[in-house]
């Protein structure tokens, strides 16, 4: 039953953030302030992931695929599909979730105890909208971005390894990134990038906007925010991939 | 003119505010005063309406808002200036972006006009140069000051202020209260402001509402409050040394008339 309560308390906030906002600039500042915060911020923590996750990846597929049989080439392109089918858009998004997800949750939720959110309703301002659109709409535009950024940042890992250990030439790494390539597997990449950026900063300010208590309280909610968004994030990776790839 | 009738509200069962019957009035610093845990936050934030209530009406000029539905009752809240307990300024706001944000939503003013009536309501609350700082950059004092010169940049008809000086030494608080005086006659506003400050009630207390147990227990000016034989308010008004030695001065010069 208290699982029906959360479901319907979330829909019913998330149409309170979609009403029609009152002033359209005022939203538009604060988008581009969010994609900063949320999102450049992010970059470095991306590249960082990315690089070592593609080199890793060709490390073991080098390893493990140590057979006169198989292509070299076939290392180059179980990285691609990798990163692009998984690493780029959901283990970054798992990511994303820890770090953008608790730290909209914390805010959000600050503002609440300290009564910043009242004093919004106050001035007749929708708080919901004002506080949690922004987010929502700059994560779900700048995710996707993200996404292709790892994807190079991954490959050109694999690159990397390639050459620094000598463990395959990196030529046939390179063929084998071609081989058999679909920009499809792209486009569903990034609609689940989008799909997931909408799930952290709902479900993060949904967490925080409910807070209620002293700081402890906030601590809470941004753990849960965070251990949510992630079960989210798996649930609907099995859904998008039913329904795109088969 | 603010009234409320029967108010009652409880939270889980647990009943704060029992039968709530108040008027405040226009141009008038009105007081509720009341023991820490009374239910002064309570009352003021069900009179603004950000707490639903279970029970009663709260008329704003004979304009019952219980009755309104969430748009009409954002027309009111343009009129309504509240600054909170702890200030609530946005933390990630700057002191003028803080002030200014009630004008970026409701005004139809040029840049430049905003930022004149931003340095306008600063100038009224006697800070200079703050423009830039962001909230956490503040003293207590400033916070408050700020939260005031947020309160009333669009001129509202209703200011409500929630222990707009605790935490402040007497010097600052003194300041603080005049100032809200001062606005409240100036430009004729409804204030209602939550205390449990004597210095305070004896400074600017027009009219008083002392609560107890969630209910009204008493209602008067500062010069009735210390003729008051109503026990629970003697109790609270003179648990403080200024009201005692006040009260001391008053028998004194009784016995010597
Ligand atoms: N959101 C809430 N949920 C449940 N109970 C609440 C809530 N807010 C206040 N209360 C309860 O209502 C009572 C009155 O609280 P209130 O904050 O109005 O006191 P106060 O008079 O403002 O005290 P103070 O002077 O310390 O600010 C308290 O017993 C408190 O526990
Ligand atoms: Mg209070």
């Amino acid at each position: 039953m208290k699982l029906f309560e959360l479901i319907g308390k979330y829909f019913i906030l998330m149409s309170k953030v979609f009403s029609r906002p009152e002033k359209f600039y005022i939203y538009r500042r604060r988008i581009f302030d969010e994609m900063d915060a949320l999102g450049f911020n992010s970059i470095g923590i991306v590249a960082i992931v990315s690089v070592f996750m593609g080199a890793v990846i060709t490390l073991q597929m080098a390893i493990n695929l140590e057979s006169p049989f198989i292509p070299k080439s076939l290392i180059g392109y179980a990285t691609r599909e990798s990163m692009f089918l998984e690493f780029s858009s959901t283990v970054v998004a798992l990511i994303l979730a820890g770090k953008v997800g608790s730290n909209i949750a914390s805010e959000i939720g600050t503002m609440r105890i300290t009564e910043q959110i009242d004093a919004l309703e106050i001035m007749g301002v929708n708080s919901a909208s004002y506080l949690i659109l922004p987010k929502i709409v700059s994560m779900v535009f700048f995710f996707p971005f993200l996404t292709i950024f790892s994807m190079a940042v991954g490959i050109f890992g694999g690159y990397l390894i390639s050459i620094a250990t000598g463990i395959l030439n990196p030529e046939s790494y390179l063929d084998g990134l071609w081989y058999d390539f679909r920009p499809y597997s792209i486009t569903y990449s990034l609609i689940k990038a989008a799909v997931f950026g909408f799930l952290i900063t709902s479900i993060s300010g949904f967490y925080g906007y409910f807070a209620r208590g002293n700081s402890l309280e906030v601590g809470r909610a941004s753990t849960k925010a965070v251990v949510v968004s992630s079960i989210f994030i798996l649930i609907f990776n099995l859904i998008l991939t039913q329904l795109f790839l088969i | 003119m603010i009234r409320t009738e029967h108010l009652v509200k409880s939270f889980d069962g647990r009943v704060v505010l029992d039968d709530i019957n108040a008027e405040f009035d226009k141009g008038k610093t009105n007081l509720i005063i009341g023991q820490s845990g009374s239910g002064k936050t309570v009352l003021l934030k069900s009179i603004v309406g950000l707490f639903p209530i279970d029970s009663g009406k709260i008329y704003y000029n004979d304009i019952c808002y219980t009755d309104l539905n969430f748009k009409e009752r954002k027309e009111i809240r343009k009129d309504i200036g509240m600054i909170f307990q702890g200030g609530a300024l946005l933390d990630s706001s700057t002191v003028e972006e803080n002030v200014r944000l009630p004008l970026d939503l409701f005004s139809t003013m040029t840049p430049a006009e905003k930022l004149d009536r931003v340095n306008f309501c600063l100038d009224r609350v006697n800070l200079h140069d703050a423009n830039r700082l962001y909230p956490s950059e503040l003293s207590g004092g400033m916070v408050k000051r700020v939260a005031i010169a947020r309160a009333i940049v669009l001129n509202p008809k209703y200011l409500f202020c929630d222990e707009p000086n605790s935490g402040l030494d007497p010097m600052t608080s003194v300041v603080i209260d005049n100032l809200i005086k001062e606005i409240t006659e100036e430009y004729q506003i409804t204030t209602i402001i939550n205390t449990h400050d004597m210095n305070s009630v004896m400074e600017i207390g027009e009219k008083i509402i002392f609560i107890h147990d969630g209910k009204k227990w008493w209602e008067g000016t500062k010069h009735d409050i210390m003729q008051s034989n109503n026990k629970e308010l003697n109790d609270f008004v003179f648990a403080s040394a200024m009201a005692k030695r006040a009260k001391m001065n008053a028998e004194t010069c009784e016995k010597r008339a």
